[in-house]
């Protein structure tokens, strides 16, 4: 089974720990990730739901939901950014 | 001298001038930014400390693509952008962009161009301290709206 890197950050590290491994499906994307991991409940549910302004990135570089994931891949999930 | 730092350390705008003016005679105009923080917002509660919080790694490669397309855009010499994450306290610095042209047309916009940039596409992230407890700090689509006054839509805080 392939498996992303699955990191969060601020709000959502909090609450969900800052990385964890998650299996995926050939073929899926990043929006398909995040409702997989909502379909868990709990956490993941409340923090990724959607109507949540949540913000990705594919390997390092802002991506949006459409993106396909590969095996390896580091995915990230975070609120809007707030720097400067 | 790196064009991009990240760090907990405060920085010096006199010696980071002089180090992006260093051996270049062309340089005619350079346009520096601070940004420091405030100990309130209006309407807020008092703000005791704030915590900044990145994403090491995709931070500085997607500041170093800020800069790149700075450079294509207008004719810069140089650039240096300092951003401070850990601890920081009302009134410390808080980023730093400085840029040097050969006239200040280029100076000014590039370094208004890279602000409103980072401010909407860099993974900072700001927490505040009040006496009514800790917060994350929103986007503003404000800062989209910056960023869109240079061609480039962002979708950040929408």
């Amino acid at each position: 089974m392939a498996t992303v890197n699955v990191r969060y950050f601020a709000a959502l590290r909090e609450s969900l720990g800052g990385s964890e491994t998650v299996d995926i499906e050939p073929g899926q994307t990043l929006g398909q990730l995040r409702d997989t991991l909502i379909a868990r409940g709990g956490a993941h549910a409340a923090a990724l739901a959607r109507g949540k302004a949540v913000r990705c990135a594919l390997n390092q570089v802002m991506a949006d939901e459409s993106a396909p994931l590969i095996a390896g891949a580091e995915v990230a999930f975070f609120p809007p950014v707030t720097g400067g | 001298m790196p064009r991009v730092s990240i760090q907990t350390d405060d920085f010096d705008l006199s010696t980071e001038v002089a180090a992006v003016r260093a051996g270049d005679a062309g340089v005619g105009a350079i346009a520096s930014f601070i940004g420091t923080v405030r100990d309130r917002s209006p309407g807020e509660p008092a703000i005791s400390a704030m915590e900044l919080e990145h994403y090491p790694g995709m931070t500085e490669a997607a500041i170093e693509a800020m800069i790149d397309e700075a450079c294509r855009r207008f004719p810069l010499r140089g650039v240096r952008v300092i951003h401070r994450v850990g601890r920081l306290l009302p009134g410390d610095q808080i980023v730093l962009v400085v840029t040097s042209s050969s006239h200040r047309g280029a100076a000014f916009q590039g370094c208004e161009f890279l602000m409103d940039y980072l401010k909407t596409q860099a993974p900072f992230w700001k927490k505040e301290t009040t006496p009514e407890g800790a917060r994350w700090v929103d986007a503003r689509v404000a800062d989209d709206e910056a960023l869109a006054r240079w061609g480039l839509r962002s979708g950040n805080a929408a």
